[in-house]
Formats: C-alpha cells, structure tokens, sequence
C-alpha cells in the first residue's frame, strides 16, 4: 500500500486508533493507515522487563497484561484523548511512542523515548526496517527507535515495538500542600526534587485547575494543589514520607493522600480530566521548573490562563481561551524570552490549520527535520504537515 | 589482531599535508596544531591497542568556535576528521587514519553552570566523566553514567558511544541522562539540540546524535541531568555452584521490585584471578559470583538486604554475605573493580562487549567457554549482569599473531552468538572499527541503509570519523555517492 501510494505521491493518513487525530496540523489524505489490526503481544518476558506489542495493540491491553504480574510502564503514559475531545483509553501502544507521551513519573522514571527498546517499522519508501532489539542495552547502530519518538508517524509507520517495563511499587502515598502561589509551589516541588527520596511525581495545580479534581477533600477547598508522589516499598515510604514533610514543613501542614486516594489522584491526571475538553484551547509547554511561573504570568498579561503544572514545573499544561490565532503569537513570545517550546494541543482545526501547532524550529534543526524526513520519505506521504508545512 | 581492513588513505590528501598543517595553523591557536611526529604518536591509537595509524595531523580546540573552523575548512577541503575525546574507546571508535586528522576536545573542559535547582549542569564536552560528579559531589549529587573508564574518559567520547556503566541498571545510560548538546556539524555551523528543558521539540534529534560514533558531528557542550546522591549504597556478595543457578537468581531479584543500582556478575577464572591480585576474600568454590548493590537510608538497606537474602534462598547460595559496614563494602566490591587490572597481569586480554537476554545466560556462558577452547584460548567473565551486558575477557598473547587472530575470530564468534540468542553486538563500548564487519549480521541491508541514509543528512560527504560503524565496502559506496551527491543535487541516494 505504501509503495503504491509512495509511486503516486498520495498523503497517507497514519494512526492508530485515532484518538489523538486533533491534534497537530488538519491534513488532506485520501488514504487513511491504520495499526490496529497489529495486534497482540508478540514476546513478554516479566523476569527480564520486557516486552514486545504489535503496534496497533490498545495501551489498555498492554497494561492488563502487565499488571496481571505486578508490572507498569514506568512512564505512565498521558491520555490525551479526552482533553482533545477523541475516545479516553483507546489508544495503541505505538501512538504512545510515537507522539513520545509521558506522565508524571517522568521526572523519576524517564519518557517514554526512555522505556523504547526496538522498533519495526515501514518506511515511506515501503522498506521494512528494523532497529534496536530487546536487550536493555543496546549501541550497536544508531539510535534509530529512539529517534523516531516523537515523529507523529511523519517518517515511518511502526509496525512492533520493544520496550522496558518495571514492577509496580509496593506502596504510594502523596503529601499535598494547599493553598501555595505557583511560585513558591515551584520552589517546593524543586527542593523536593533535590531531596534523595526519589519523588515520583510533583505536580502545582492552580485552584481553577485543582476544582476540577474528583477527589471530594481536594476539590471542594478553592484552593491550589500541590503534591509530592512517593513510591517504593510501604516502608521506605512511610520513612520517606515522614523525613520530607518535616523538610518542608516552612511550606505549612501537608495532607496525605493513602495508597488508594494516591493512585486515583495520579490516574485521574493521567486522563488529564483536569484539561476537560471544551471550546477554550489547551497549550502544552515544555520549559525550565523555576522559570515556568515566570512564563505562566508573563503569559497572563497577555490573556486568562489556567493552569497545571507538572514534572515539579517542566511541562505545563495551559488553558486559554479560545481566539482565532490562538494566542499564538504572545505565547510564543513568552516562551522565546524564558526558553522551551510550546505545542498547541486543542484547537478547532480551522486554528490548526492557520498557526503553527508544534514548536517552529530554528534554521539548523529544521534543515536536519527536512532531510530526515527526505531519508525516511522522500515522496512526502507519511502524515505530509501534520507537524510542520511540508514536512 | 589485525583482521580488520583499514580504508586506504587518500594519497592525494597525503600529499597535501603541509598545507593542510599550514592552513590548520592559521585558524586556530598554533599550539593547538600537533603536526611533528612524536606528538602525533601520542594519537595513533585509542584503547583498542592492537590497531594503530598516524594521523595526519592533530589538533586540540579550545573553543566551538575553533571548532567550527577547523570542521568548516576540511569540508571545503575534503579532509576527513576523527573527533576524540580522552581516547579510551574499546572498539577503536577514536583512531585515527593517514588521511585524517584528528580533532580532540580535550582542552575544551570547563564547567559553564551548575542549576541544583532544576538538578542540570552545563560542561564543555572535554571534561571527564567523574570531574562532572566531583563538581556537585559535595552539594549531594551526581552525574549517572559511570563507564568503569570514568576516571579518563570525556563526556565528548561517553556521547559518541552513549556509554552505560556499573550503575545504569537504576540510572539509565548517557542518551537517558542529556537534556541538551551544542554540535558543531561538518559543514562548521554550531547548533544547539534540546536544552535545560526534559523534552526536546519536533525529531529527537538529540538520540540519534547520542551514539551516533563521532559520524554527525562535534559536540563542544552539553547540559546533562544530575540527580541526588542516595544517602548511602551497600552490596551484598552471593556465590552459587553453578552459573545457571546465579542468572535464575538476577531475574528473580529484578522481577521482585527492588531497584539494584547494580548487579555485578563474576565466574570462577575470574574469581580466580581476581583473588590472587585483590585477596577480596571472595569464597573460592563457588561457579559463580553475584555482587548487588542497593541504596538508601541505613534502615532501607538493611531492608532490603534482607529481602534480597530471602529471595535468593530458593537458589541455594554457597555464599551469602550482605555488608554491614563501609569497609566490608569496599573489600566485596575492590575483588570486582581490580578484576581487569588482575588480568592484565597475567595475561593481555580481549574485552568483548555483547548483550544478551537475561534468561539465556546459563546457555551463553558454557557456549562462550566452548568457543574459545575451540580456539585454544581461556576466556574469563566479569560483567553487568542486571542488564545482560556480557564482558567475556579472551586470554591471550599479543607477541603471538596467530593466537590474537584466533582471540579476534573467538569474539567475533561469541558476537554472534549473542545476537543469535536474541542480544546484540555492542552493549556499552560502540561498533568503531572493531564490530564493523559483524553489522549485518545483526541487520539486514535494509536496516542499514536506514541507518546509513540519516548519517548523510548529518554529513553529506561521510568525512566524519570514516571507516567505521558500517562495513566498509557500505562506507565507501555511500560516502562516494554522497560526494557525487554534493556536485550532482539532483542525483538521490539510492
């Protein structure tokens, strides 16, 4: 199919589930791929976490097969499905690397690009290819599976991917802060980073944004969240816990959340419900921790804001209202002065189609983006601007 | 050992060189140039002992900017380069050919910025691995990556081969722990990839230039994560009768949950010799020894300590010895970090780096053994067993060039064994020169055109550290044609 599409120059469509399908640049394809029919789980072997899943395979079944032996992916990937108004749990496995989505473990635990062992895949060429392999370490070529994280599908179609899982932790507990401004949130959730207690998730919540929570004692208090995962066996964390609430007893009286109320807060952000979908837009910004507040207000002069901070301030997830340029141009004006990159999650497609929805790069990245882009697809049909014109 | 064809010089770039030397003077400091014999013998060779070749002409940067010259000037002038680090690479990943010069960013070695807050540091590339550690040791953290090199190697070199170490079980290797990099591409312009923030924008541009062997570039500087220390690590030292026994008992501890930061796998000839030098008092009639390494508070470890102890009952231990102080830390652990050193004074030695899956190590291990009695060579093991990261140490006498070719044919062998059972040829060390030739054993041409096709968006005309990686009859013909691609635009590589 590809060949035949690559020999006519026809756009090709590529998802998996579609679920994530508005999100990036609106395309014209007459032809649509889709994974899901690469199915099932080809290898998993819980003593060497690892394993290997068709493409098409639904994250939901990779995760039921894991937990059946106490075992996660380490990344908690994102759901972004119900923020941008697609299905909630319904996408595959290759999606989740190929858009290189990850959650608040991150800042532990590493991104999804971190857990990605080997890929097969199908380049716009219709070569099938394959790169990496199962073993948890791996130099022998270039870092190829890697590198086609974050691709969108604009390079190759994958077909198998090979990844790292890890058990589940015996116990979490959270500790949450109530009632901090964004700044000195961040400074909490960053002194805590430094603290030799392995922190699993530290997340700011502004109250706008923390209302929307389902837990009853968190949302019902009109007042920001902040809160610090700990994750290990119950008595590493109850240690843990008790040596870093007295560390940053100075930010007042923390709350505690207990392994149950823990694990539905964290999966409650996973579903990113706190980014309900709706006709504001929702920008997603990668930058420094102690310069995020900094952005967020600067951001603020410009237009309302809600947001929701997580990896202890490194990505945030931004909630504006809606306009016909998106805030575009201010917000990537406040970004340029505080360094990162800003994606547009949620828009209607007609905005989509008229800003730049990812990061635009600069001269020398955008030369290789192109080239990569020739090497893997030179007729141009592999999801053709769906990340950038052209490209 | 000399079974690796090495690409044949370009005489008429020979021919060149004192123009070249002259040239090379005037864009950077003159000291900076090596050009007289003696200096450049210095360069003539990395870790990789065995295979030597002068470079043409040597030169230590002290700026990217430097950098940027030089690499802009021999694109123009079709001169190949060879960048270096500290020169330690196992696979010959830094040495030089007659044609080439060599670019070293060992002068280039300074710490730019420590951010303990956002827990980053930025470095020029040439510093070592352990200074980086050192300079925020004292604030409590430290840089993760530990290749058992760490005292020599640069950051530059750890880049090029995306090193691991005793400790990447926990802490990932070093493409998990780069945010960002500035890169000096061929054609001179610097770049920057990523940056202080945890995700870079559009391609993961930064994982294909982490381990792409010095072939897209030069990187100059880099921002790396740090991370706070544990507040103490302690290792427990356990001695099975046989090796099937030892791998049965790595996955069991990996699957219960513990995080090891390190699981350190040693058989009986290294036990052996490793004994005789360091008197580590390991036990002596054991197959095999594990050493695991966890960390956490005094409580936490003793914890798990115990834990571990429980889970490795079932696999009837000979030897069960969990450290309770410091020193006896230092004493279970010196018997493995001399190991080399205890080899290389009784004998030289190979060291092969392949991975396999954890659960055929009791199969591999005897194999291993078979094939190099199958070349009249003793083979001892010592290795990261956590991740399956072997390091079958091959005996042998380099005066005798009949036994080191047959200790050459005997990893080549245990290479494709591991990638057979499912592994791959290189863990840790890179492909260089040494593995070359084995790629298509794991790949098939498709693979590596793949891989191939991304090198010539980095470098177009294949002048960066050439030969290597890619057997060379590949190399050739793909330099070749990205040359012709240079002079003809519209002419695709195929």
């Amino acid at each position: 199919m590809i060949s035949g599409c690559a020999e006519r120059g026809l756009p090709i469509e590529v998802v998996g589930s579609g679920s994530k399908r508005a999100i990036g640049r609106p395309m014209e394809s007459a032809v649509t791929l889709t994974t899901t029919s690469l199915r099932g789980i080809a290898l998993y072997e819980p003593s060497e976490l690892v394993m290997s899943a068709g493409a098409g395979t639904p994250l939901s079944a990779v995760e039921v097969e894991l937990a059946g032996r106490g075992q996660m992916l380490a990344f908690e990937p994102i759901d972004l499905g119900p923020a941008s108004g697609g299905p909630q749990g319904a996408q595959t496995i290759g999606a989740v690397f190929a858009t290189n989505l990850s959650g608040a473990r991150r800042i532990q635990s590493g991104a999804a690009r971190d857990h990605l062992l080997g890929i097969k895949g199908v380049n716009g060429r219709a070569e099938l290819f394959q790169v990496g392999g199962r073993v948890m370490k791996n130099v022998a070529g270039y870092d190829v599976s890697r590198g086609l994280t974050g691709s969108w599908g604009t390079l190759a179609v994958l077909t198998q991917v090979t990844f790292k899982v890890l058990p589940w932790p015996e116990a979490s507990v959270t500790i949450v802060f109530l009632g901090l401004p964004d700044d000195i949130a961040i400074e909490l959730l960053c002194l805590a980073m430094g603290q030799p207690f392995e922190v699993s998730g530290a997340v700011h919540l502004q109250a706008a944004v923390a209302e929307r929570l389902d837990h009853p004692g968190l949302k019902s208090r009109g007042k920001s969240v902040t809160a610090l995962r700990l994750e290990n066996f119950a008595n590493s964390v109850a240690t843990r816990k008790q040596r870093l609430k007295e560390g940053l007893r100075v930010y007042g009286n923390a709350l505690e959340l207990d392994n149950r109320e823990s694990i539905e807060f964290w999966s409650e952000l996973r579903r990113l419900s706190v980014m309900p979908y709706g006709p504001s837009l929702l920008w997603r910004i990668s930058t420094k921790p102690t310069t995020a507040p900094k952005l967020v207000a600067g951001v603020k002069r410009y237009m309302p804001v809600k947001a929701f901070y997580d990896w202890s301030g490194g990505l945030i997830w931004l909630e504006v209202p809606a306009t016909d340029d998106a805030g575009t141009a201010e917000i990537r004006r406040v970004v340029a002065i505080h360094g990162g990159h800003a994606t547009l999650i949620r828009a209607e497609p007609a905005v989509r189609a008229s800003v730049e929805v990812f990061q635009p790069l600069g001269p020398a990245v955008e030369r290789l983006t192109r080239g990569l882009k020739e090497a893997f697809d030179p007729a141009g049909i592999l999801n053709p601007g769906r990340m950038y014109a052209n490209i | 050992m000399t079974l690796t064809n090495l690409p044949e010089p370009d005489q008429e770039v020979v021919a060149r060189s004192s123009t070249i030397i002259k040239d090379l003077e005037q864009l950077v400091a003159r000291d900076a140039v090596i050009s007289d014999e003696e200096g450049r013998r210095a360069f003539e060779a990395d870790a990789l002992t065995a295979y030597r070749q002068m470079p043409l002409a040597v030169v230590l940067p002290q700026t990217t900017e430097e950098v940027s010259k030089v690499l802009r000037y021999c694109q123009q002038n079709r001169i190949k380069v060879v960048p270096r680090g500290a020169g330690t690479s196992l696979c010959g990943g830094a040495l030089p050919a007659a044609d080439a010069i060599v670019v070293g960013v060992s002068k280039m070695n300074r710490i730019l910025g420590v951010d303990y807050e956002n827990r980053a540091i930025r470095v020029q590339t040439g510093i070592t691995n352990l200074a980086i550690s050192e300079a925020v040791g004292a604030q409590g953290f430290f840089y993760a990556p530990d290749p058992s090199s760490q005292l020599a190697c640069t950051l530059a070199g750890n880049i090029a081969m995306n090193s691991g170490g005793a400790h990447c079980l926990k802490y990932g290797v070093t493409t998990n722990n780069v945010l960002g990099v500035q890169i000096v591409m061929m054609d001179g312009e610097i770049v920057e990839l990523g940056g202080p923030h945890l995700d870079a924008e559009g391609y993961d541009l930064l994982a294909l230039v982490i381990g792409s062997e010095g072939q897209f570039g030069i990187v100059t500087e880099a921002t790396v994560r740090i991370l706070r220390k544990a507040e103490m690590a302690r290792p427990i030292l356990l001695g099975f009768d046989n090796c099937e026994a030892a791998g049965l008992c790595v996955a069991a501890i990996i699957g219960s949950g513990i995080m090891p930061v390190a699981i350190e796998f040693m058989d009986k000839p290294a036990i052996e010799v490793s004994e005789a030098f360091a008197k580590a008092g390991y036990p002596r009639d054991v197959e095999a020894l594990l050493i695991v390494e966890v960390e956490g508070s005094e409580d936490e470890i003793s914890r798990l300590l115990s834990y571990i102890v429980e889970i490795v009952m079932p696999f009837d231990p000979k030897a069960v010895e969990p450290s309770t102080s410091p020193e006896q830390s230092e004493r279970i652990w010196k018997g493995r970090k001399s190991a080399f050193g205890a080899f290389g004074r009784i004998s030289d030695y190979y060291c092969m780096d392949g991975t396999i899956p954890l659960a055929r190590l009791a199969e591999v291990l005897p194999k291993i053994s078979q094939i190099c009695a199958n070349k009249g060579l003793k083979v001892a093991n010592v290795f990261h067993a956590g991740d399956g990261n072997l390091h079958p140490l091959i005996l042998y006498d380099a005066n005798n060039e009949d036994e080191a070719q047959r200790a050459e044919l005997a990893g080549a062998e245990i290479l494709k064994l591991c990638v057979a059972v499912g592994g791959c040829l290189s863990g840790e060390h890179g492909i260089g020169i040494e593995k070359r030739d084995l790629m298509g054993v794991q790949f098939s041409e498709a693979d590596l055109n793949v891989q191939m096709r991304i090198r010539s968006v980095f470098d177009p005309d294949w002048l960066l550290n050439p030969g290597k990686v890619f057997p060379l009859e590949m190399s050739e013909k793909a330099g070749a044609a990205g040359s012709r691609l240079r002079r003809f635009p519209f002419e695709r590589i195929a």
